[in-house]
């Protein structure tokens, strides 16, 4: 970014602009599994607030949404619910992935739940605890916010 | 209204039925043959002094590797008199099966598909056996002691978001489990004539 002393002017390049305004408002999709949610929800609460970071408007439908943080385990009959609330976000689209069971199945080590949903979507950031505390989830939003800063505006998006 | 008198009514009602009171820590609890079941639960249901007109839950327990494997557990529950009892069914394991009391009981149905789901205890006669809790296409009964419970597998992440009505119709035939006339003389697949039988 160039600052002009004189003139109001401020110089960046269109990828810097657009990935800001795209980090700082990052919106996710209202998707709770299980007992992470209750974390998500009191992260997104006056308390912790992800307000701070752009993020607060959960959105009732993908269509609107920017991310999803899968909180709780997925079962296998959930699966396909999960893989199609994903594929009806608009591109750019990121997933947090949200303690334990949702990373790696977790205390369930069984025939219904999926052993990590990075088995159904790309996960961008994995958030450890059982559950994790608000803060470390804001910790990860954070990080996917330096992810977002990290990556081209157009084109290919991973990478 | 205790075991033994809830006993003499059942008795009287259903002459020759197989039915002992057992031992519990909390309510009369009794053990009957699954050829009996339904008389049985009629009686309970229907004689004045008894009343038990709701079943509040019903379970199976497996006692894998032992033989009767399997056992149908209904809770039923008399308002009137106020006293709930246990009623339990022993189940070969080879050909589990029992006759459904969704007939007697409706909130059976559900509790019958979970059982069916969870056990693979087919019931006989039951409106609309198909698997409750589990995906329609899963196979194997998960909660039976000898299932592989960590078992690894790719999940599916497609179903389709429209199909017409005979698409759906015909799902749903797939997952209804009819028990079929060789099955019910024991003459199933992998057991050669003969052999078995209920």
């Amino acid at each position: 970014m160039v600052e002009f002393p004189e003139i109001p002017v401020l110089t960046t390049t269109v990828d810097k602009a657009v990935q800001w305004a795209r980090r700082s408002s990052i919106w996710p999709v209202t998707f709770g599994l299980a007992c992470c949610a209750i974390e998500m929800m009191s992260m997104s609460a006056s308390r912790y607030d992800i307000a701070r970071f752009g993020a607060e408007v959960f959105r009732g439908s993908p269509r609107q949404s920017d991310l999803m943080i899968v909180a709780g385990r997925l079962s296998r009959k959930m699966a396909p619910a999960l893989r199609r609330i994903y594929d009806q976000m608009p591109e750019p689209k990121w997933v947090i992935s949200m303690g334990a069971c949702a990373s790696a199945g977790g205390v369930f080590d069984n025939y219904a739940i999926v052993q990590g949903v990075d088995q159904i979507v790309p996960v961008d950031v994995f958030v450890p605890g059982c559950p994790p505390r608000p803060e470390a989830l804001l910790y990860g939003i954070i990080k996917l916010q330096e992810k977002i800063d990290s990556q081209r505006a157009f084109g290919p998006k991973r990478g | 209204m205790d075991a033994a008198s809830i006993l003499a009514s059942v008795k009287a009602a259903v002459p020759g039925a197989e039915i002992a009171a057992v031992p519990a820590a909390d309510r009369p609890t009794f053990v009957t043959a699954r050829e009996h079941l339904l008389e049985v639960c009629r009686a309970l249901r229907d004689r004045d002094d008894l009343r038990f007109t709701v079943l509040t839950d019903m379970t199976a327990v497996d006692r894998w590797p032992a033989e009767p494997r399997f056992e149908l557990i209904c809770h039923a529950l008399s308002p009137d008199r106020g006293v709930a009892l246990r009623l339990k069914v022993p189940l070969d394991g080879s050909d589990p099966h029992a006759p459904t009391v969704s007939g007697i009981w409706p909130s059976a149905g559900w509790l019958e598909r979970e059982i069916w789901d969870l056990f693979g205890i087919a019931f006989d006669d039951h409106p609309d056996l198909r698997r409750l809790l589990m995906p329609e296409d899963w196979e194997g009964h998960p909660l039976r002691k000898d299932y592989p419970v960590q078992i690894r597998m790719t999940p599916k992440v497609f179903e389709p978001l429209q199909m017409t009505a005979d698409e759906f119709r015909a799902r749903l035939e797939a997952d209804r489990h009819v028990r079929t006339g060789s099955e019910r003389t024991g003459n199933r697949v992998g057991t050669g004539p003969g052999e078995g039988g209920d």
